[in-house]
């Protein structure tokens, strides 16, 4: 009888573990977004910061934060697709093979603050143009490439099984066919990948504290694109919202700074839960599309 | 003719081929000048400020602004791996607790319920973990334990929290594809489901498992933000769990944008960036060893 005892007690254990695990997150969530609850408001959300009095929003910092996921998204995008093509159809094993996933295991293994500083050694520093919005996105890209690369190769791996040959047999050349056949049957598992890496470039904080700088100049619609209040000067220094919660604890200037990086926590992972349920629901749509479901 | 054959070879295969090729090799050249830029920066301190690299390593002694510096950065390699290694101490009965759970408790959860939730843990940014770490548990380890909040214990929390999906999907997957076969031998031999999970199912996943883990190690290892929001930065060792100490992620975070470029103190902070790197060098080289040691068998 002990061996069914000790198999319920066990049993017991790792269920409670587990619910334990799942009412953590669910607190957490429900804490950050309680707690954050004033974000709900749109002269916080679109507003600029003020210094010294309280009452400031996160208008710039919330622009840049997607500033910086749609350029670096931008950046990333075609490298993943091409470098996935390439490891899924083209590679042929061997050593060189073997470097380029040496590679990606290396790169995906970096601690985001050596691809930050290895960014602000090359944007920053070489180029002389101080922090920018273009470092930041670029060193996030960096720190992104590794995942979308190996979410590119398993989805055209995966999509390209069944349909390959008959494409070829047809006459098409492999080019062709991946273009043609093979991307457009793995683009819902693409796209699902690209926006639950988006979730992850919109926190990222470490990798941005000396690319894109910890600075914000006030945005202005009607200045000229070579001005850092230029909203569409990517050569402007660009602090996103992940970073403005860190300056602000690290800071906090403001009186009411405990305030702002609580509703800012609660923008965030408001986005994030955001991308999430639409990576999921994109991806089951385009799926159905292409299965014929209806 | 021929001339034209070429021409739309050209449009419907090179082009695409080599397209893809340039891409496969951006990233071999990208993580090459990652390491050399790194390194050529970091070895600053060795070659040009001609400080000794054992004394890096081995000195407690942080000075750098005196006025006969002193960049012994132990403290801060210590710091680095008490907070991680606690952080995987913390976490790793958890994710196997979850592994099982998912594998052979009810799936169907692990599914619906499980997965979802993991992604979202990881999809919560580290600053979001380091300053809810801050407002909570900052208050309830100084009302608990003593001390001023601030301390090792709330950032190997912190991060434990923040490696539990590594760690988790990983033991999850590896033991998803032990053959089935060795289940039902072991449920065949009368053994109930403890005895088979504990003496067959986690011996068989071991290699993933201990994969997940240096895996997550290498995550807590690295971390920046929200370990330095909450161990306090102090440049000492600590003396207990609820002490303030340092790590090499929090000083680099703190000082890299105060120092003046190629100053000894400038340096020795690439130095410990270089640190970092080979750090991450290290922990996937055990990550292939163990896999190696898993496919001999």
């Amino acid at each position: 009888m002990k061996s069914k005892a000790s198999d319920k007690i066990a049993t017991f254990i790792i269920c409670f573990l587990s619910g334990f695990v799942i009412l953590l997150l669910a607190s957490l969530i429900i804490y950050i977004l309680y707690n954050g609850r004033g974000f709900i408001n749109p002269n916080f959300l679109f507003s600029n910061p003020k210094i010294g009095e309280s009452g400031g929003g996160i208008g710039p910092e919330l622009y840049n934060s997607f500033c910086l996921l749609i350029l670096s998204l931008i950046i990333t995008v075609p490298f993943g697709i091409g470098a996935g093509i390439y490891l899924a159809e083209y590679a042929k094993e061997g050593m060189f093979l073997n470097t380029i996933r040496l590679c990606i295991e290396t790169m995906a293994s970096l601690p985001s603050i050596v691809v930050g500083l290895f960014g602000f050694l090359i944007f920053v520093k070489l180029t002389h143009l101080s922090y920018t919005l273009l470092a930041g996105a670029i060193a996030v890209s960096i720190l992104n490439l590794p995942s979308l690369t190996r979410v590119c190769e398993n989805s055209i791996r995966a999509a390209s099984k069944g349909v390959k040959e008959a494409s070829l047999g047809l006459g098409a050349t492999k080019w062709q066919t991946i273009q043609k056949i093979v991307l457009p049957s793995a683009l819902p598992q693409i796209i699902t990948g690209i926006i639950l890496s988006a979730g992850r470039i919109f926190g990222e904080a470490a990798a941005m504290l000396y690319t894109s700088g910890m600075s914000s100049p006030n945005l202005n619609l009607s200045a000229s694109i070579t001005s850092k209040a230029s909203p569409f000067n990517v050569l402007r220094p660009a602090e996103s919202l992940a970073v403005h919660i860190w300056k602000l604890k690290a800071e906090g200037t403001v009186p009411d700074a405990t305030k702002i990086a609580n509703d800012s926590s609660a923008v965030l992972v408001v986005m994030v839960l955001l991308f999430n349920v639409l990576s999921r629901f994109i991806g089951a749509k385009i799926y159905k599309r292409y299965t014929g479901e209806r | 003719m021929k001339n034209n054959g070429l021409l739309r070879k050209l449009k419907t295969e090179y082009i695409g081929g080599a397209y893809s090729l340039i891409c496969g090799i951006l990233i071999i050249v990208l993580t090459l000048a990652v390491i050399v830029f790194i390194a050529s920066q970091g070895m600053r301190t060795f070659t040009v400020d001609k400080y000794s690299i054992i004394k890096f390593l081995t000195s407690t002694n942080w000075a750098p602004g005196a006025s006969k510096p002193q960049f012994g950065a132990l403290i801060f390699i210590i710091g680095s791996t008490l907070v991680s290694i606690g952080a995987v101490i913390l976490s790793t009965p958890v994710s196997i607790a979850i592994a099982i759970f998912i594998n052979f408790i009810s799936p169907k959860m692990g599914e619906k319920v499980f997965k979802p939730a993991l992604e979202l843990f990881v999809g919560i940014p580290s600053v979001v973990y380091g300053w809810t770490g801050f407002v909570v548990l900052l208050p309830f380890i100084k009302k608990s334990f003593g001390g001023i909040g601030l301390s090792l214990l709330a950032a190997i929390i912190v991060l434990s929290i923040m490696i539990l999906p590594t760690i988790a999907s990983i033991s999850t997957d590896s033991i998803k594809v032990i053959p089935k076969e060795y289940m039902e031998a072991s449920y065949g031999l009368g053994a109930t489901r403890w005895q088979t999970i504990y003496k067959v199912i986690l011996p068989a996943a071991k290699g993933g498992i201990l994969t997940g883990i240096i895996l997550g190690l290498a995550r807590a290892f690295g971390e920046a933000l929200a370990v330095q929001m909450l161990i306090g930065n102090s440049i000492k060792l600590p003396k207990s769990l609820i002490d303030t100490t340092s790590t090499i992620t929090s000083v680099i975070t703190m000082d890299m944008g105060g120092t003046v470029d190629n100053s000894p103190w400038n340096d020795a902070l690439w130095s410990l960036a270089l640190l970092l790197l080979v750090m991450s060098f290290a922990f996937i080289i055990i990550i292939k060893l163990i896999s190696a040691r898993g496919e001999k068998r």
